[in-house]
């Protein structure tokens, strides 16, 4: 009964808030796609922050400083989303740092140039953005806020990414190479960000039947790619998929396969930087212990001192 | 591990005149630094002129259960709105 209700309110169009009554499994759900969601803005400050101190200008500098502190935002804004669910940020951090929680695929390779800062801004932030406007429309209202402030926000990283790969693919022979070697290591590894096919993709059921996702991770990867193209080609870059070719009858792009082998391998922890980003990310936290003890400390002396 | 911080909730007015409006929450140890993330977190971009942060637990909340009970009178009471009322023919500015 409960749940019927909760099915019509969905079909409804009817958003769900944190009070609402909710089956297990929708929560579940949530707590796993918001938290991964947060951890891959929080881990994907590292491979752009390790370019901030060699960004070749000064105004490349701030551009990046500006781009890494709003990633820390989303990350933020998506953590209270999650905590509306009731788990706390101590718990979430927790799982990231035990393996129990995920974060996007993507961040486990690493930025080699920096033409990889204009690689990862406009196909990596692209391919996000993709999928946050999808998301804007998801069911849970916590989340779906998020979503609608995260992509004003977004449209802007994608842009300096694009403006750094165009600027390099009309420099010199070398920064030509360089800006078609980020684009050629960065293309397979941003179009599998959409996640495994539909057809080999067991959670999409439940998610669409709940509005929690709203397109499948097909539809999205495919829409993706019909931006993307045309955007290579205005800049003279090539996009390594010798499969890549417009097709009248679909009015869609058909592409070539995807190497579904080194998607699972990087999953499952063997990608070039997984033990890097997370003993990162755990020393930082560890690290940061007396800073959160030491502003507990002075927050009750100040209470304290009003009494 | 320290335990978490005291969650605030975050009201900004976008500008002189307007309401504040919540927006969203931080998490700090005291009210100075939940301004301060307030600020970092939700303005950065010309957001506001001003911000309210509250500790969330200070908040209370009808309960989304009860909230036919609770907004149902308001229904029958139809005479709280201005077309409940019938007007001379030909009566004008009212």
């Amino acid at each position: 009964m409960k749940e019927e209700l909760f099915q019509q309110k969905i079909d409804k169009e009817q958003k769900i808030e944190p009070k609402d009554w909710m089956p297990q499994d929708y929560r579940k759900h949530l707590i796993r796609q918001i938290s991964q969601h947060a951890h891959s803005e929080i881990i994907g400050m590292q491979p752009e922050g390790n370019w901030i101190t060699r960004a070749p200008s000064l105004r490349a500098k701030m551009i990046l400083l500006a781009k890494v502190q709003d990633e820390a935002g989303h990350g933020l804004y998506l953590y209270s989303a999650c905590e509306t669910l009731g788990i706390s940020r101590q718990e979430l951090v927790q799982q990231l740092h035990d393996g129990k929680a995920k974060y996007s695929s993507i961040f486990n390779y690493p930025t080699l140039s920096w033409a990889d800062m204009g690689a990862v801004g406009w196909l990596v932030d692209g391919a996000a953005i993709v999928n946050q406007v999808s998301l804007q429309r998801t069911s849970y209202g916590p989340y779906a806020r998020g979503m609608v402030k995260i992509c004003k926000e977004e449209s802007f990283h994608q842009r300096q990414g694009y403006e750094i790969m165009a600027e390099m693919a009309k420099g010199t022979k070398e920064q030509k190479e360089m800006a078609q070697d980020a684009l050629n290591r960065f293309w397979w590894p941003s179009i599998m960000m959409f996640g495994p096919q539909d057809s080999n993709s067991p959670r999409t059921g439940n998610a669409m039947k709940w509005k929690i996702k709203r397109q499948t991770n097909d539809e999205l990867r495919q829409s993706f790619i019909d931006k993307t193209v045309g955007q290579a080609e205005i800049i003279g870059l090539t996009i390594p998929d010798s499969e890549l070719k417009w097709n009248e009858k679909t009015g869609h792009y058909d592409f070539g396969e995807m190497d579904w082998d080194e998607f699972w391998n990087v999953v499952n922890g063997n990608g070039p930087c997984n033990h890097q980003r997370l003993v990162h990310h755990q020393k930082a936290h560890t690290e940061g212990e007396w800073v959160r003890e030491a502003a507990k400390a002075y927050a009750k002396k100040q209470e304290l001192v009003t009494q | 591990m320290t335990e978490n911080t005291i969650v605030w909730e975050v009201f900004i007015q976008s500008k002189n005149g307007l309401a504040h409006k919540h927006v969203g929450n931080v998490h700090a140890s005291d009210k100075v630094m939940a301004l301060e993330n307030a600020r970092e977190l939700y303005t950065r971009r010309n957001e506001g002129s001003c911000i309210w942060v509250v500790k969330a637990e200070y908040i209370v909340s009808s309960e989304s259960e009860d909230s036919e009970a609770f907004f149902d009178p308001s229904n029958d009471k139809i005479y709280r709105h201005p077309t409940f009322y019938t007007m001379p023919e030909g009566s004008k500015h009212i």
